[in-house]
């Protein structure tokens, strides 16, 4: 989606994500502790974080935007640009370096193209390298796409496997 | 491997029901005896739980080892409410066992989780979750609105006069926030820093009350220390390392994985050969064998029990259980290297050794793989790392100097010889591209 769509006419939730966002308030003893939930129902309606989105988790919440705005961009999974439809992230810790996790990411790169900021030119993938030890180290190397794992990769079957979630199959968050 | 009908294996705890039909279900787990363990806890009562993980010595999964029971009794009495946190933001590199214990075995865990809030009075229990558990997450979430429908969370469980609401709470990135306290300020809606303490949690946890801070596996435990007793969980092992844990084993490996095994009684080498031994017919070079935190150890400790004090004498720590294997072939500048930036991408900026201490050491190492570094910039490590390690808010700091200097005592030849080498001299010696 162009970033110029975003905000052109009065931007609002769909009311059935205002009414998730309302429910998570009684889930928590205190209000704020809601603040990450919260982000998240927001993040899988839009994509990512627009600043009127945070206002609108803020004013839900009795926080201000600027508390919002504080707590979302300490996250690394919070984004606050429209990322590639699919996020794909390269486990590079020490557990999947082992096993060929460099040749795995450089091949990716090369594959999807992708520029600096890790976006594909078709806007179909976000392919990041910088990521925390996805946990799933007996399986190395994995990627994981939006969110499924996919472990014991090689190239080969890494490509097979963006190949499908590009048509649209399955492995997707469809974001 | 076992069926639900026939007898458990002898000497598992954590996955003695592995291979039961439909054990994520709550009809499944309770073919295997699933929440019998709960509604013996309720009939126990508080003291006697308490007493029972006491005599278990179960010690705290996540990676400091603290004993459960005396955790617990840190909690003052007669003040409510109080909460209990699950840490299930597992992010130690190499340490994936939690993850298997939520994808195969979630009612055990919930079981476990209520069995403790039973025994601390918490009102709630907090399942904190790393975002990128998602669908370990959505299967969290499922679990337990099960067992609020089945009446095993929520009001008067199975009848008693004890309640308690659960909560799965979904991280979203952040390392920083496996550390207990960490983790309490991302559950209260803030940006995941460590707290000072003391006071700690059992005294001040989430919103100033009283609270415990418990890891998924040592939680998972509790089902068989209720129905089986302690003295049962803690003689699977031995008596100065008791009961088992479920240990990760990864890197240079045939077959990773997790496997669960005796504490005190099986040796590195033993887990070595679950695994398949060391891939490809290549000899051992090195082992971390706690996690990306831990000092790393040689060939010559392949015969160390997993023992908390025998791998402490060692000069390391078996940590969060994972086991990560390197073979001849692997470059320990690469592998620090590595580390450090993972501590550096990670370091929650609150405290300056942390976070300039890990720039520092990232660039250094980066000049150092690529062959660029001279030796008096080498020199400069060891003064970096004495300036984090013992001096950083928490001790992420801390152990991101800990492998490293450990690698670099250990194999000091090989980070010699990448000064000025113009490449990385173990890549060039297996013909491998810069």
């Amino acid at each position: 989606m162009p970033e110029s769509e975003v905000g052109a006419s009065s931007p609002a939730l769909a009311p059935a994500a205002l009414e998730r966002l309302r429910a998570l308030r009684s889930r928590y003893p205190v209000a704020r502790s809601a603040v990450l939930p919260a982000l998240w129902v927001v993040q899988d309606e839009l994509g990512y974080l627009p600043p009127w989105a945070e206002e609108v988790v803020a004013e839900q919440l009795g926080l201000l935007p600027g508390d919002v705005a504080a707590v979302a961009s300490f996250y690394s999974m919070y984004f606050n640009h429209q990322p590639g439809r699919h996020f794909v992230q390269v486990c590079q810790n020490v557990s999947c370096a082992l096993r060929g996790a460099d040749d795995l990411l450089a091949g990716l790169r090369e594959w999807l193209q992708v520029d600096e900021e890790g976006a594909s030119p078709d806007g179909a993938f976000t392919l990041e390298g910088t990521v925390e030890c996805l946990g799933a180290c007996g399986g190395g190397p994995m990627m994981q796409v939006d969110r499924y794992s996919h472990e014991d990769l090689s190239l080969d079957s890494a490509r097979q496997i963006l190949e499908r979630v590009r048509d649209g199959a399955g492995g997707g968050a469809g974001a | 491997m076992a069926r639900g009908a026939e007898p458990v294996p002898d000497g598992l705890v954590l996955t003695r029901h592995q291979g039961a039909p439909g054990l994520t279900t709550l009809d499944g787990y309770r073919k295997v005896g699933g929440y019998q363990g709960l509604a013996r806890a309720l009939e126990m009562g508080s003291e006697a739980i308490v007493a029972e993980v006491k005599a278990s010595g179960l010690r705290g999964r996540g990676g400091a080892a603290f004993p459960t029971g005396t955790k617990w009794g840190f909690l003052p009495q007669g003040v409510f409410p109080r909460y209990l946190a699950v840490n299930a933001d597992e992010s130690e590199p190499g340490c994936f066992k939690d993850r298997v214990l939520i994808e195969e075995y979630p009612h055990q865990l919930l079981e476990g989780v209520l069995i403790a809030a039973f025994a601390l009075q918490a009102s709630h229990a907090f399942i904190y979750i790393r975002g990128e558990y998602r669908k370990q997450r959505e299967l969290l979430e499922e679990v337990v609105r099960e067992a609020y429908r089945a009446k095993l969370v929520g009001k008067r469980i199975l009848g008693s006069d004890f309640g308690c609401e659960v909560v799965v709470h979904g991280g979203a990135g952040a390392y920083i926030c496996g550390e207990e306290t960490a983790l309490l300020d991302s559950l209260e809606g803030r940006r995941g820093q460590p707290r000072l303490k003391p006071p700690f949690p059992a005294v001040k946890g989430l919103y100033g009350q009283p609270t415990v801070v418990n890891n998924v596996e040592t939680l998972s435990n509790l089902p068989y220390i209720v129905t089986e007793g302690g003295a049962a969980y803690a003689a699977l092992g031995t008596e100065a390392s008791p009961g088992t844990r479920l240990f990760c084993v990864s890197g240079h490996v045939e077959r990773p994985g997790t496997f669960e095994v005796p504490m005190g009684r099986t040796t590195f080498r033993d887990l070595l050969e679950l695994a398949g031994g060391v891939w490809r017919g290549r000899r051992f070079k090195a082992m971390q064998p706690g996690g990306g935190s831990m000092q790393v150890l040689g060939p010559q400790h392949l015969d160390v029990p997993l023992d908390f004090k025998a791998v402490a004498e060692a000069g390391s720590s078996l940590g969060a259980g994972a086991l990560v294997v390197m073979d001849e072939t692997t470059c320990m500048v690469d592998v620090s290297r590595r580390l450090v930036d993972f501590y550096r991408h990670e370091s929650c900026g609150k405290c300056v050794p942390c976070r300039e201490g890990t720039y520092f050491e990232s660039q250094l190492m980066h000049r150092l793989e690529e062959g660029r570094a001279s030796a008096g910039e080498l020199a400069t490590l060891a003064d970096i790392c004495a300036g984090m390690d013992g001096r950083c808010f928490c001790p992420l700091g801390d152990t991101a100097t800990w492998f490293v200097m450990s690698a670099y005592r250990m194999f000091k030849d090989e980070f010699d010889a990448h000064v000025g080498a113009g490449r990385c001299p173990v890549r060039a010696r297996l013909g491998v591209a810069a």
